[in-house]
């Protein structure tokens, strides 16, 4: 049995000021370990374990194991892990071997959240209601096959907190085109060919608005860039009950061919570039966004990425600056829409992620759309 | 429970399989020179004493301060600070005031009365060091705690050299020199004022020293010839600065003008002021842009009313009055006459058009180099004579307190060598931590609402006397802006980004190692150290 | 306690008494009215602590079973036909995974033609899930045995379904004994999980297995089915002496002795089929009737025993395998395959049909004198049929053939009643 470090809630990071490390990094010695990252203990659960038999600089492995670990500092160690199918369950529990450290079960591909409803269910019949319940899957798991079992858990407010761990496409399986693969990258089931190479414009599903959709008390996006933030929202996240969504940015070095050492730097970029929106929302209102600190063109973010290669030239100039216009036009809507940009650099320096109430974001009356805001 | 077989599994089981085997490359915790490091003049290993100052720890960081520098509140002071245009920082917002900080260590270690001890046991040899100044009292310092007998022999009434005779008050209080200086005597050097060295030859011979540094400087204000009247009041301004800081200040009337364009002009012009001259005048041949004058000191000096008078040499100096040419820049940039001419009103006429260095002593020293006015000497300060070595202004380089210093530290770092009869332990640098290593992401943007506070530490660092050093809490703010480059200061990233947790963190001040047994290799944590101290090595086969 | 009672309300009472603290359920017909009268005595307290579960879909229904089943409740759903495939993945999940879940099937053919009556097609097709599959002949059975499933299925540690006859039972109004709370909680002691989710001894359910393992993982999933056919008997004859009252066991012989034709079937036919062979009993007929209470596993020693003396088997079956023949007649034929008795199956009552005496009588009767085809279909209209066979023959034509056939027919309805 692993005990997490602990279960109080994290002090405030407001008005922290180290600008040695700011509060961006895991840790820092000179920082309050109360003000520290879960991943910055050296006692912290490490739900998942090494030995797991994921790809170098797997983003998904980071994820999990940020999130599990949040949780059980949240949960004091009470807690249950469903998992659906995917890279997370195949890489992690291959017999005769078992990469977690935390109670885990897998049933299927598409039905993690309603075993999950089940595990909260049978919790609540046996008055084990301190024991609390994560369910998580890719975004395969969660964005098409699993959508059906997750609008009817989160509809029915179950009290589970549902992961998705977002890589953009089913990896597992090769790299094939999900609802949640962006606009103009390279799957394997959307090659790079033709007149409109990669993903169309125009598809896509947007779970985290659809999420918001249900009135759930908490749904947020975070990505595996900004611990601070993610560890955040995994706490709020379990100071309430009832159905909770948490999507995930993790970047898959596989998947969008970029370097392994570039997964953490991936995420960063694309926050920082707007393309993914980093926010919260409480009962289906977007209450707080994470401002982007420095602003970078989608390009920083898209040439890195060999599912984008053929956007770019080899000397890495623009080869179809139509689509990169496109993912531009993409970010920038993101921009006016949640508010990305809003408030300046004299605000929120202590946390630095700049969590504000979002400026006239009306994601209710937005079309659903890929989470990079296709459409 | 009788767990079915194969479904369900015992937590953690995986450790049992090594992904280490996985690897091609693995990273390696690494120390790179960070750039403030390798531009200080004396060797000061700054993000090692702002790493202790980060924490509060004060006496640490001054303690491994005086590991280099053994006058860091002189040098707080004087000190042009290369370390802070070298400073990564620059390139996020500003650099960190570590002049600043270091000055408030010096200011700290005077007032609670730190000491150093001399560290190794007495080696029986005795050295002489000729010169007083930043660089004999740099090498004095360094060879006793080396567990050398050091005499110093100073030919003025009072140690310090040109920091008692050449920086003004203003810039450098006497009581902070002294207490300096007392303090390196306390460590058993034996000074000897109003004594000149005038034989060296003699002195290792009939005295028995093993080994003499000379560090008499440049004393000797250069002239130039300029067409006087028998009235005309000329003077050099090192024989001003001096008179000045003997208190015995010369009369110099309401208006002077100081012709030269170097850092002892912004003194002369200002300390004029300070005497009492309404108008200040400083004349230089060419502009501002080629003066080499520090930028903060012709900034200074302007703010207190010191007036610039470009491309004009003096042509002839009269009662009361001058007589300048207007100059002209060639295409390379050298001034050249017009022949054009103006008055100019003045009571005083100060020359400060560089010094020389007195090298009489010299003589009958066989094997010593004197090429331009100084004394030739290696990295290693040595003179071609076995046992005679020599620093600061008297030898070439920039003619700066910390460069001093840094000769007097090497200097003594060669005789103690020399005198064990063993090679200078002269390790080859780590690489530099060039701004492009770091992640600078991690580091919080500095808000506006400190910018005010960080312009105020800029002043601080540079301004005269009268504003005051750092508080602790600014001092505090001001070191935990270091940007750490090149070295670990326990940010705790790579262990959390380790996808495979193969980071196994030591506890505090112990920092991490990496897991091999697990590392898959992925570079994630070299990429995401903020200050860069983790590189990929190909994994041998 | 004697009730007139409907099926599907007997069996949601006996359900009760057996304390699930989680019940999961989509709506399909002829299931509806088990997991109503479950969720209105969820809903009042009567059955505290419970969670009544309304789910999504039938998929999500077996899925929350197998999520609180894993951390150590009693779960209990219903589902039928068109249900069963939808949750077909996770049902073959909950065997896989050794979660003790009880599950009641209400018999009901499956579509195209969508058709919402009884038949055994829905049990057949999950025939190879590694479920343990029951079938009531009555609603006494059928309540009854589900007090006996979850004995059954926590005992083994798999997932038991107890199928009974969609509308025929679940709809039928019938006197039932219903036992007390007493009585069954001394039956049926509290649920002791193998495995279980729980921060205090974590373990990781749900393993990938590899071509390293599997084989062996499906083995003893096989051993413990054969574990299970020790189990029932056992079961069966401890619920006679608690409730004073038999049912279920592994098979229901009657008439057997000196039976040279012997009448094989599932469910709630066999009543028909006994009138239909008491009658010819009477006339001097040596027939027999074998029920298999117990599908799955299947009791094929017993049913060798059964059948040892016997020259023909007709298996009457309401389900078939298109294009094969009938699948419990598979399972029977290899009991007596060492013997030259031929094993005749007659598929009947397909999609709600309803099987009659006056049907049955001449089938037996060829079968006994050895007339029988191998493979008979029960008032199957040969004139609906000829007609589109020759049709199909003069000209090729898509389309569903149902539609074809009942505009032939008509006036439908007036030949399937």
């Amino acid at each position: 049995m692993t005990s997490p470090p602990s279960a109080d809630p994290p002090a405030s990071r407001e008005g922290v000021k180290f600008y040695q490390v700011g509060s961006f990094a895991a840790g820092n010695r000179l920082l309050d370990p109360a003000l520290r990252t879960v991943q910055a203990d050296e006692r912290r659960a490490n739900s998942l374990t090494s030995g797991h038999r994921a790809c170098q600089g797997c983003g998904e492995a980071l994820g999990a194991r940020y999130t599990l670990d949040a949780v059980m500092r949240a949960t004091g160690g009470q807690m249950v892990a469903v998992n659906a199918t995917g890279c997370l369950e195949v890489f992690s529990t291959p017999f005769p071997e078992t990469s977690w450290r935390v109670p885990w079960l897998h049933s299927l591909f598409g039905n993690a959240p309603a075993v999950a409803t089940g595990v909260a269910a049978a919790l609540r019949a046996q008055g084990r209601t301190d024991v609390r319940v994560v369910a998580q899957a890719g975004d395969g798991g969660t964005v098409d096959i699993g959508f059906g079992c997750l609008s009817g858990m989160f509809e029915r407010n179950d009290d589970v907190l549902f992961v998705c761990y977002d890589n953009e496409a089913y990896m597992n399986t090769g790299v094939q085109r999900s609802s949640a693969t962006p606009p103009a990258a390279r799957t394997a089931t959307t090659e790079a060919v033709g007149p409109q190479p990669g993903n169309p414009f125009g598809q896509g599903k947007n779970l985290p608005l659809l999420a918001i959709a249900h009135d759930i008390p908490y749904v947020a996006t975070a990505t595996v860039a900004d611990l601070h933030d993610l560890e955040a929202k995994v706490e709020r996240a379990m100071a309430v009950r009832g159905a909770r969504y948490l999507h995930v940015l993790v970047p898959c070095p596989l998947g969008w061919g970029s370097a392994p050492r570039d997964t953490v730097r991936l995420a960063r970029l694309a926050k920082e570039t707007g393309l993914f929106p980093v926010l919260e929302a409480e009962h289906g209102e977007v209450v707080r966004v994470s401002r982007i600190r420095h602003r970078q063109p989608v390009e920083e973010y898209l040439r890195p990425q060999g599912r984008y290669a053929h956007l770019f030239t080899a000397s890495g100039a623009p080869a179809r600056p139509d689509l990169i216009g496109g993912l531009q036009r993409i970010a920038d809507r993101n921009v006016r829409r949640f508010g990305l940009l809003d408030g300046g650099d004299d605000e929120d320096q202590g946390r630095g992620s700049g969590d504000r109430a979002p400026a006239g974001a009306d994601p209710a009356g937005a079309s659903p759309r890929s989470p990079t805001g296709a459409g | 429970m009788a767990e079915p077989f194969a479904i369900t599994l015992d937590v953690g089981s995986s450790l049992a399989n090594r992904t280490g085997a996985w690897r091609t490359e693995r990273p390696v915790y690494v120390d790179r020179l960070p750039p403030c490091n390798e531009a200080c003049p004396a060797g000061e290993n700054v993000q090692r004493w702002l790493y202790h100052a980060e924490e509060g720890a004060y006496e640490p960081a001054w303690r491994q301060l005086m590991e280099e520098n053994p006058l860091p509140a002189v040098t707080g002071r004087v000190c042009y600070h290369p370390c802070e245009t070298a400073c990564n920082r620059g390139q996020l917002d500003e650099a960190v005031g570590i002049s600043a900080v270091e000055r408030f260590l010096g200011d700290q270690a005077i007032e609670h009365g730190w000491r150093v001890a001399a560290a190794a046991p007495s080696s029986g040899k005795r050295i002489l060091v000729c010169g007083s100044g930043p660089s004999g009292l740099s090498a004095a310092y360094h060879l006793r705690r080396r567990g050398h007998a050091v005499t110093v022999r100073e030919a003025a009434a009072l140690p310090g050299g040109m920091m008692r005779y050449g920086i003004p008050a203003y810039r450098l209080p006497r009581d902070v020199l002294q207490a300096e200086i007392d303090r390196i005597l306390a460590l058993g050097v034996e000074l000897q004022l109003g004594r000149t060295v005038t034989d060296v030859p003699a002195a290792m011979t009939a005295e028995g020293f093993d080994a003499v540094f000379l560090a008499v400087g440049a004393q000797i204000g250069r002239n130039a010839y300029i067409p006087a009247g028998d009235t005309a009041h000329v003077l050099d301004a090192l024989s001003m600065l001096r008179s000045t800081a003997d208190e015995r200040p010369p009369l110099l009337g309401r208006r002077v003008v100081v012709y030269g364009g170097g850092n002892t002009a912004m003194d002369a012009a200002r300390t004029a002021r300070r005497l009492g001259a309404t108008d200040a005048v400083v004349v230089y041949r060419r502009t501002r842009d080629r003066m080499p004058a520090q930028d903060a000191e012709v900034e200074e000096a302007t703010a207190e009313g010191v007036r610039m008078k470009w491309l004009a040499t003096v042509a002839r100096a009269d009662a009361g009055k001058l007589l300048l040419e207007r100059m002209v820049l060639d295409e390379r940039g050298f001034p050249q006459p017009t022949g054009e001419f103006e008055e100019l009103l003045a009571d005083a006429l100060v020359l400060a058009l560089g010094q020389e260095a007195d090298l009489s002593l010299l003589q009958g020293v066989t094997d010593v180099t004197v090429a331009e006015g100084v004394v030739q000497v290696g990295p290693d300060m040595a003179t071609g004579h076995p046992g005679v070595f020599a620093g600061g202004d008297m030898v070439s380089g920039e003619r700066t307190a910390t460069v001093a210093v840094g000769h007097g530290k090497r200097a003594a770092r060669t005789i103690d060598a020399w005198l064990r009869g063993a090679a200078p332990a002269a390790a080859p640098p780590p690489p530099l931590a060039v701004f492009s290593l770091l992640n600078p992401w991690y580091y919080a943007d500095a808000p506006k609402t400190v910018r005010p506070e960080l312009d105020l530490v800029r002043r601080q660092s540079t301004f005269d006397e009268v504003v005051g050093g750092l508080d602790e809490s600014n001092a505090l703010f001001e070191a935990r802006r270091c940007l750490s480059c090149g070295n670990c200061f326990e940010c705790d990233n790579c262990f959390g980004v380790c996808p495979d947790n193969a980071v196994r963190k030591l506890g505090p001040g112990l920092r991490y190692q990496f897991d091999y047994d697990y590392c898959k290799g992925c570079g994630i944590c070299v990429e995401e150290c903020p200050c860069g101290a983790i590189v990929m090595e190909p994994e041998r086969i | 306690m004697l009730q007139q009672i409907e099926g599907s309300r007997a069996v949601a009472e006996m359900v009760a008494l057996c304390r699930p603290e989680v019940v999961c359920a989509y709506p399909i017909s002829p299931q509806t009215h088990i997991i109503e009268a479950l969720g209105a005595k969820v809903k009042r307290g009567d059955l505290a602590p419970c969670e009544f579960i309304n789910v999504e879909s039938e998929f999500a229904a077996m899925s929350v079973a197998i999520g609180a089943s894993a951390t150590g409740a009693r779960v209990y759903t219903a589902t039928a036909s068109q249900g069963l495939l939808f949750m077909i993945e996770a049902v073959y999940n909950a065997a896989g995974l050794g979660l003790p879940v009880v599950m009641t099937l209400a018999n009901r053919a499956i579509g195209a033609p969508i058709n919402i009556w009884n038949d055994h097609s829905d049990a057949m097709a999950a025939r190879d899930t590694g479920w343990v599959q029951l079938f009531a002949e009555t609603n006494q059975e059928a309540a009854d045995l589900h007090a006996q499933a979850f004995r059954l299925a926590e005992a083994v540690s798999l997932p038991v379904m107890v199928c009974m006859d969609g509308f025929i039972l679940t709809h039928a109004i019938e006197r039932v004994d219903l036992p007390s709370q007493e009585q069954v909680d001394a039956f049926l002691p509290g649920y002791r999980p193998r495995q279980l989710l729980d921060p205090a001894e974590p373990v990781s359910i749900g393993a990938m297995v590899g071509p390293e393992a599997f084989t062996e993982v499906r083995y003893l999933a096989h051993v413990r089915q054969l574990e299970a056919l020790e189990r029932i008997p056992e079961i069966a004859a401890e619920f006679c002496g608690h409730f004073g009252r038999c049912s279920g066991g592994l098979l229901r012989p009657y008439r057997l002795d000196g039976a040279e034709l012997v009448v094989v079937a599932l469910g709630s036919v066999l009543g028909t089929i006994k009138d239909t062979v008491d009658a010819l009993r009477d006339e001097g007929a040596r027939v027999g009737v074998l029920g298999i209470t117990t599908f799955r596993p299947f009791p094929a020693e017993a049913v060798r025993a059964a059948l040892a003396d016997v020259r023909r088997v007709v298996v009457v079956e309401k389900a078939f395998s298109i294009g094969h023949g009938g699948v419990l007649t598979a399972d029977v034929a290899g009991t007596v395959s060492d013997r030259a008795v031929p094993v005749a199956t007659v598929v009947a009552g397909l999609g709600g049909r309803p099987i009659t005496r006056a049907s049955l009588r001449p089938v037996f009767q060829a079968a006994a004198a050895g007339r029988l085809e191998p493979l008979t279909f029960l008032d199957l209209d040969r004139e609906v049929v000829e007609r589109e066979l020759a049709r199909m023959a003069s000209r090729h034509r898509s389309g569903p053939t149902a539609e074809n056939v009942l505009r032939d027919l008509g006036a439908a309805g007036s030949k399937i009643l």
